[in-house]
């Protein structure tokens, strides 16, 4: 690692400021009467939610920000004492345990309850118990059900749009109306998706960096930063637009001066490894974890986890011509929503473009829309490419899952691995 | 009429047949038929009856399946029916099918259909979304569309077009067997002691694995024996299981469940036979083919953990259910890391709080092959009814 001092870069603290600013604004909504619209990452239409004037609020971004803060252990343990079983998704149980725990976010302050129920069904199933969950908790709250068709066959037709477009006509908008008390007005809905096409753009950018060697950033662990904010919210609007432009300029400079991605301990001087993951991060022990990989050189070239909030490497941009289409086809593309063949294919190419050395997974023990199916998919890149593929095992905010050692064991074994094979092909 | 004794060990023997002899032997009678697997939980069978072809319900391999190459695909944290799948895909046992339908009730059957689509197995693999929205130009229409989605493929394999004429026929045939279904279910709800659990278990199961004729047949002849005065009622409570609908219970837990002292009354076990609650209506001059199987899907479905169910809620419709069936309890039985069933147990598990409907809860995992714990567990429960009552 370099030995200077990380200083922050200035996208960094954009990107605070937009989260802060956020959170004022949901703390304030008692004085201001916005509405707020509880919502998921995966077919996150917020552009529609803006459009309302209401303000989004994600659980999922909740629950990983309670595991950053290491307070996802008793909310878990509480849901539990509820009567959630062990067996299932941590994500829910740290919702609701934060919930019965007064629902204090992360910058301390109450995160509103919602006003609607936003329940876009996009990718995983859970999505639908969590959301029958939370309506009994806020039976009075209207659900909005959006469900999203999978990609099964490899393409979205039209008629799986036209079920979506129809669903937004009849149910979401409708309900948003009612609850925001504000028409829906079309042309502000495209105006707004006219900075998310600019945003999606830009996005697409930043990862295809990693094409440099060496990689200008990590696409996993610094890319779940970046896919920050517009996961949280910020689609649409000119505050990601000012982001994503000045993140990419910062990341230009970087490309120029041939230097490695930044980490929490300085700029990785080495890159030894490129890797392209797969599956979400542990979020209990982020950092460490972080550290296991840099600590030996792997630099993270792509991610899907980056993906599950939209994929935009297959030219998938919003057209705001096509406002509810475009809405419909973005969460039908998002990652968890592509067939099996479609992620193999998607992650094959992103271990080509970007030269992957090899392939890894982290299976998360509590995520069925990941982890089902992810032995397969090594198997068949390793069969494709014949590259060389790992695999490890945490859990999202369960930290009980996170056992440093095995995960240290088996990284080092794969690095050994790697660096065998690097030297018998320079031979 | 065979005596119901020998009617049991024929549907007994015909369930748990891992080879689908009945189902191979009927498609090799016609160069046209075809064979389709289905997953849980449900499928419009009429739909491939009405095309020529079977459907077979593919419902894991339970405690008769020795899992070798399954575990290779699945983490040890992911349910077993996958696995148990897999391995029966593996070994050649759908050999002769023609296509596999994946029904859309959970992120691991749906990954698991993207398996089969690598692997190349049989001729289609298709996954079925299910509506979420239940209003009929939206949500019908789309499901009319993946159904028909499901005929187009047949057809590329057979030729056979379905005609209105064909499906209304198919429509009675099973209307008739969910008729005869529900019959045994109400007597046994008056009598238990005249089937036991295991036995209906059975006798819905052989319905999996071989033609609608031929099972409603069965179905006449056990409501003819079970209408007569047969067996001794014992000292049990009465219960309803909930929770097993995709992965199958072994059956040693079913019996284990009726040796502690409870008559199951109501059970998910197999779900998808009984999931149209009502007959299905002919389809009407100017609808559309698959209309009134549409119909029925939006409006007479049972409730299920993979149907969104904000406008009817599930904990009224199983508080419905405890007092149709009057039963004494609820066993709460789910899968393993089964997602769905477990996550509205916490919300079916209060209604009962709030209900004072007395409830008990367990794991299992289709190979599990001890019942002691489980047994005296389920012992205690039913004991401690009957010295409330
Ligand atoms: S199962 Fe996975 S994708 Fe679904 S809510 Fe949980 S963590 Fe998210
Ligand atoms: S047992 Fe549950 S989690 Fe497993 S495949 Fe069936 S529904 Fe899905």
């Amino acid at each position: 690692m370099s030995k200077e001092v990380v200083s922050k870069e200035k996208s960094m603290i954009i990107q605070k400021e937009m989260i802060a600013s956020l959170s004022k604004e949901l703390s304030n909504v008692k004085k201001t009467g916005k509405k707020v619209v509880y919502t998921f990452v995966p077919g996150n239409i917020s552009e529609l939610i803006r459009a309302f004037d209401m303000l989004p609020v994600y659980p999922e971004i909740n629950a990983l920000q309670s595991g950053m803060r290491k307070k996802s252990e008793k909310f878990i343990r509480d849901a539990e004492k509820m009567g959630h079983s062990e067996d299932v998704c941590t994500y829910v149980k740290c919702d609701v345990g934060m919930m019965i725990n007064g629902n204090v976010g992360s910058g301390g302050d109450v995160v509103p309850p919602p006003d609607l129920l936003l329940l876009s069904y996009t990718g995983c199933f859970t999505f639908m118990k969590w959301f029958e969950t939370l309506k009994r908790l806020y039976p009075e709250v209207p659900v909005a059900m959006l469900h999203t068709p999978y990609q099964a066959g490899h393409k979205i037709t039209p008629e799986m749009t036209d079920y979506m477009v129809k669903q937004l006509k009849t149910e979401v908008i409708p309900k948003m109306e009612k609850v925001s008390g504000n028409k829906y007005d079309e042309n502000k809905l495209k105006e707004i998706l006219r900075k998310t096409s600019i945003t999606e753009d830009l996005i697409m950018k930043i990862f295809d960096t990693t094409k440099n060697i060496p990689s200008p950033i990590d696409a996993y662990f610094a890319g779940v930063y970046y896919i920050g904010p517009i996961n949280n919210g910020f689609r649409g609007t000119q505050e990601a637009v000012d982001y994503y432009q000045m993140l990419y300029k910062e990341i230009l400079e970087r490309v120029e001066k041939g230097l490695g991605p930044i980490t929490p301990e300085g700029v990785m001087e080495e890159e030894k490894f490129r890797l392209v993951i797969e599956g979400p991060p542990n979020w209990t022990h982020f950092r460490e974890f972080w550290k296991l990989f840099y600590d030996l050189g792997a630099v993270i070239v792509a991610s899907s986890y980056t993906k599950v909030g939209g994929v935009y490497d297959n030219g998938f941009r919003v057209d705001p011509e096509k406002p509810l289409e475009s809405l419909a086809n973005y969460c039908m593309n998002c990652y968890t929503n592509l067939n099996l063949e479609q992620r193999v294919e998607l992650l094959s190419d992103c271990i080509t473009k970007y030269h992957a050395d090899g392939f890894m997974v982290n299976s998360i023990k509590s995520c069925n829309s990941f982890s089902a199916g992810q032995l397969m998919i090594m198997r068949q890149l390793e069969e494709k490419l014949e590259i060389p593929v790992g695999f490890i095992e945490s859990d999202l905010v369960d930290p009980r899952y996170f056992s440093y050692s095995n995960i240290k064991n088996r990284l080092e074994s794969f690095f050994q691995m790697l660096e065998q094979r690097k030297l018998y092909s320079d031979k | 009429m065979e005596a119901l004794k020998d009617i049991l060990a024929t549907c007994e023997e015909i369930a748990f047949d891992l080879n689908f002899t009945r189902a191979k032997e009927w498609k090799s009678q016609d160069d046209n038929r075809v064979i389709v697997g289905y997953m849980p939980i449900y499928f419009p069978r009429e739909i491939i009856h009405a095309a020529n072809g079977m459907t077979v319900g593919i419902l894991g391999g339970g405690d008769r399946k020795m899992i070798i190459k399954g575990d290779a695909y699945y983490q040890s944290y992911i349910c077993h029916i996958p696995r148990s799948i897999m391995e029966l895909a593996l070994d050649g046992h759908f050999d002769s099918f023609d296509g596999f339908i994946f029904p859309s009730i959970c992120d691991v059957i749906r990954n698991l259909s993207g398996t089969f689509q690598i692997l190349g197995k049989g001729k289609f693999v298709k996954y079925m979304d299910y509506p979420q929205n239940f209003v009929a130009n939206i949500g019908g229409e789309f499901y009319e569309n993946e159904l028909q989605n499901v005929l187009d493929e047949v057809y590329k394999i057979n030729h056979v077009k379905v005609t209105p004429e064909k499906l209304n026929h198919s429509i009675k045939l099973f209307n008739k067997n969910r008729e005869l279904l529900r019959k045994i279910y109400d007597i046994r709800q008056e009598f238990p002691w005249r089937l036991t659990a295991a036995d209906v278990y059975h006798i819905v199961r052989a319905g999996y694995m071989i033609p609608v004729e031929e099972h409603n047949q069965i179905l006449e002849d056990v409501v003819y024996h079970i209408s007569q005065d047969i067996n001794e009622p014992l000292d049990n409570i009465r219960v309803v299981v909930m929770g097993a609908f995709c992965e199958q219970p072994p059956v040693g837990l079913i019996k284990t469940i009726e040796l502690a002292g409870c008559y199951v009354v109501e059970d998910d076990f197999l779900l998808g036979a009984r999931w149209i609650q009502k007959d299905i209506q002919e389809i009407k001059a100017g609808g559309t083919l698959l209309s009134s199987i549409s119909y029925a899907f939006l409006n007479n479905s049972t409730y299920s953990s993979s149907l969104y169910d904000a406008e009817d809620p599930k904990e009224r419709r199983l508080l419905e259910l405890i007092k149709t069936r009057k039963v004494d309890g609820i066993i709460f039985a789910a899968p393993s890391f089964c997602d769905p069933a477990l996550l509205d147990h916490p919300i079916l598990q209060k209604a009962c709080e709030v209900n004072n409907v007395r409830y008990i809860s367990f794991l299992f995992s289709e190979n599990t092959g001890q019942f002691k714990v489980i047994k005296e567990q389920i012992g205690t429960f039913s004991d401690s009814i009957k010295l409330w009552e």
